[in-house]
């Protein structure tokens, strides 16, 4: 049996990095699909809402794992071998636009109606409605709880392990099976989720006192 | 004489209850009106109504030319032609003074950026806020806010202008600012109809008085009706200040 | 694409996926049940003058809130046996929920209790309630009436969340599907069928958590039975003391 040294440390660290790389993929792309998810809900044709509203109640009621095996096994059977990185990501990306377009349809509601109808008398239409007065404050609104979402995005990389991606938890799988500490190795992985998380966990509410101060 | 407002035997119901019950009037180009009435005579419906916030089970309105009832209605030119100012002025917090004014300019006159900016700075002098471009609407008061909200419409230089009890939500000190913008403006000539709560303003500024109860017009005439009353109500109305 | 979907050679293992289904289920409730517990525990000890005890439990809250569930799983699954405790699977996978639910749960709780005014509690000092009596009735209870919707909401993604359990070979829905689709090499058609089970059993829990909420909070059920008579009866305003109110 080991002990963990700096090489152990040195490979959790690697998987930390790319613990990162899957988030921000992830992120950036499931903003991109957010958004179409939150125009789509906020369409005037029903046929489009009904749709959306159906692909995201699937995506939030079943389990992050198992969309991830359903898009892991789902891509092979188009004959591609995909690595798992790939896959992860693909699975990530339709998480993150379902809740991320829900947050956003959520902001864009909230902003006052009031604002609307003040840009329909300027004679907006309602696509530059939209662009140019809902959308910049709903991007306000919608920052804390974007943040927030993050902070689960960043946990929910963990699950990738479960299909071979090496991000950190996979990193501490694979070292607990040559040092046989799981206490010390996996408490340690929790430490550095946390300090990956937390700052942004205090960003979020910082940003949502600020805007609540604003609200008086 | 044309009517560039002409309102008649209007409907409007919002589900059980019928808030306009056959409403009827006509303004002259160049008029400045006065709607008064207590809460829930339906003057703000009304008033709405015009520029097609509200939509009408019945009766017709044309303004300036437009058919409010019919289904091809332009309502982009609509509502350049006619522009409103409303009670909260909904200001844009986003952007500053300025670009609150410029905003419309740009994308719906689809103006020159330089032309733009010029007729920004000509109206916001007019009310008296050209020091102010820059900044944000929370940085100001309620009154020069909605002194910004009178602008910003003055820049699409409309046709008629619509008034929804404009100085309800100030403090009493700050609606003097707003309510000599308000008469500038009639003494240049613009066509106003002023759903408004202030007495004296309308005796003063007013060509016409449209008194409304219980969703109808009770008593119209010159601003004298407020000091010569013919029917009972508009008689209770004036005698309590409500 | 050459693929045929074969969901009929899934039917011989109906039986594990209702076995599956039923220890979801199961894990669900209890984590539920002592979820609560121990977020309202967690949401009064945050919300205690003395320093200890709220510093206590915000470390607990932040330590949950910020990292993976399935870290939290391996720590105390693999952690625990390590040191010689060993235990069941399916134990560990409920503590390892109740204590995770337990932790969003008193967020939750605890913004319901730092939302009530200020003036209620005023009031029923001035009333002349006791302490204990004024925390329960005024704080407490009022408290859970308004984030019951968040919590079971909670409940159902902790309900979701289950199915991380499977990575210690608890043997609840996910981990069916592993084992079926490795025998069968329906892959595919096997997490499908999960995810429509999972999708079935929100439906089930969201319906259970509705009746739970009308059959707890007698005020809502009362306010929803006098608009329904009003709706029915056709009365335009609110009746005055006339006799002629018809029910």
């Amino acid at each position: 049996m080991d002990s963990f040294t700096l090489v152990q440390f040195e490979y959790m660290l690697k998987g930390v990095g790319w613990t990162l790389i899957l988030s921000v993929i992830s992120f950036v792309l499931g903003s991109v699909g957010g958004f179409g998810v939150m125009l789509a809900r906020v369409s005037e044709i029903v046929a489009v809402r009904f749709v959306t509203t159906f692909f995201i109640q699937v995506i939030q009621g079943i389990p992050l794992l198992v969309l991830l095996f359903i898009v892991y096994f789902g891509v092979g059977i188009f004959g591609l071998s995909v690595p798992p990185l790939v896959a992860a990501s693909i699975a990530l990306m339709i998480y993150v636009s379902a809740f991320l377009g829900e947050i956003w349809r959520g902001s864009v509601q909230s902003v006052e109606k009031t604002q609307w109808e003040a840009s329909e008398c300027l004679g907006f239409t309602r696509w530059q409605s939209l662009r140019l007065v809902i959308i910049p404050q709903a991007i306000k609104l919608s920052l804390p709880s974007t943040v927030g979402f993050l902070v689960q995005v960043i946990k929910s990389t963990s699950l990738a392990s479960v299909v071979g991606f090496v991000e950190l938890t996979r990193a501490g799988q694979i070292i607990n099976n040559s040092l046989f500490q799981p206490f010390l190795v996996f408490a340690l992985v929790g430490v550095l989720y946390f300090c990956l998380c937390y700052p942004l966990s205090l960003w979020s509410r910082a940003m949502e006192r600020r805007l609540n101060v604003g609200n008086r | 004489m044309s009517a560039i407002v002409e309102v008649r035997d209007i409907h409007k119901r919002f589900g059980e209850n019928e808030v306009l019950k056959g409403v009827s009037f006509e303004i002259r180009k160049g008029e400045v009106v006065a709607i008064i009435g207590q809460s829930g005579s339906g003057k703000s419906t009304a008033l709405r109504c015009i520029n097609h916030l509200e939509t009408i089970n019945d009766g017709s309105i044309r303004v300036c030319g437009h058919e409010i009832g019919s289904p091809r209605i332009d309502l982009r030119q609509l509502r350049q032609d006619v522009g409103i100012v409303f009670q909260s002025y909904n200001l844009f917090p986003h952007l500053t003074v300025r670009q609150n004014i410029m905003l419309a300019l740009r994308h719906v006159k689809k103006m020159a950026r330089a032309a733009c900016e010029e007729r920004a700075e000509r109206v916001l002098r007019m009310v008296g806020l050209w020091e102010k471009a820059d900044n944000y609407p929370e940085q100001l008061s309620g009154g020069q806010q909605q002194r910004v909200a009178i602008a910003r419409s003055l820049a699409m230089e409309p046709q008629v202008m619509l008034f929804d009890e404009v100085t309800s939500a100030l403090d009493p000190q700050l609606t003097g600012e707003v309510l000599r913008v308000i008469e500038d403006l009639a003494s240049r000539g613009m066509t106003m109809i002023l759903v408004t709560h202030e007495m004296a303003f309308a005796r003063r500024v007013a060509d016409k008085v449209i008194y409304m109860y219980q969703g109808l017009v009770w008593e119209t005439g010159g601003p004298e009706i407020l000091d010569n009353p013919q029917t009972q109500e508009l008689r209770n109305f004036v005698g309590t200040g409500l | 694409m050459n693929y045929h979907f074969d969901f009929s050679g899934l039917l011989p293992y109906w039986k594990m996926f209702l076995q599956g289904t039923a220890l979801t289920l199961e894990l669900t409730l209890a984590s539920t049940v002592f979820g609560l517990a121990i977020g309202i525990l967690c949401a009064i000890g945050r919300r205690s003058s003395l320093r200890p005890v709220s510093a206590a439990c915000g470390v607990y809250v932040e330590a949950v809130r910020n990292t993976p569930f399935l870290v939290q799983i391996f720590i105390f699954y693999f952690g625990l046996s390590s040191v010689g405790m060993q235990m069941p699977a399916a134990v560990a996978a409920v503590i390892t929920m109740v204590i995770n639910v337990g932790a969003y749960s008193s967020e939750i709780i605890r913004a319901g209790m730092d939302a009530i005014p200020a003036g209620q509690i005023e009031a029923a000092e001035c009333l002349g309630l006791s302490r204990p009596r004024i925390y329960w009735h005024v704080i407490m209870l009022p408290a859970l009436e308004k984030v019951y919707p968040a919590i079971t909401s909670q409940f159902i993604l902790m309900m979701l969340m289950s199915s991380v359990t499977s990575q210690i070979s608890t043997e609840e829905l996910t981990a069916v599907a592993n084992n079926v689709q490795s025998i069968t090499f329906l892959s595919l058609e096997s997490y499908i069928v999960v995810a429509i089970l999972y999708l079935i059993l929100a439906v089930i829990l969201r319906f259970l958590f509705l009746l739970g909420e009308v059959w707890l909070f007698r005020r809502k059920r009362v306010i929803a039975l006098a608009r329904r008579r009003l709706a029915a009866s056709n009365v335009p305003s609110i009746p005055t003391n006339t006799n002629a109110v018809r029910t």
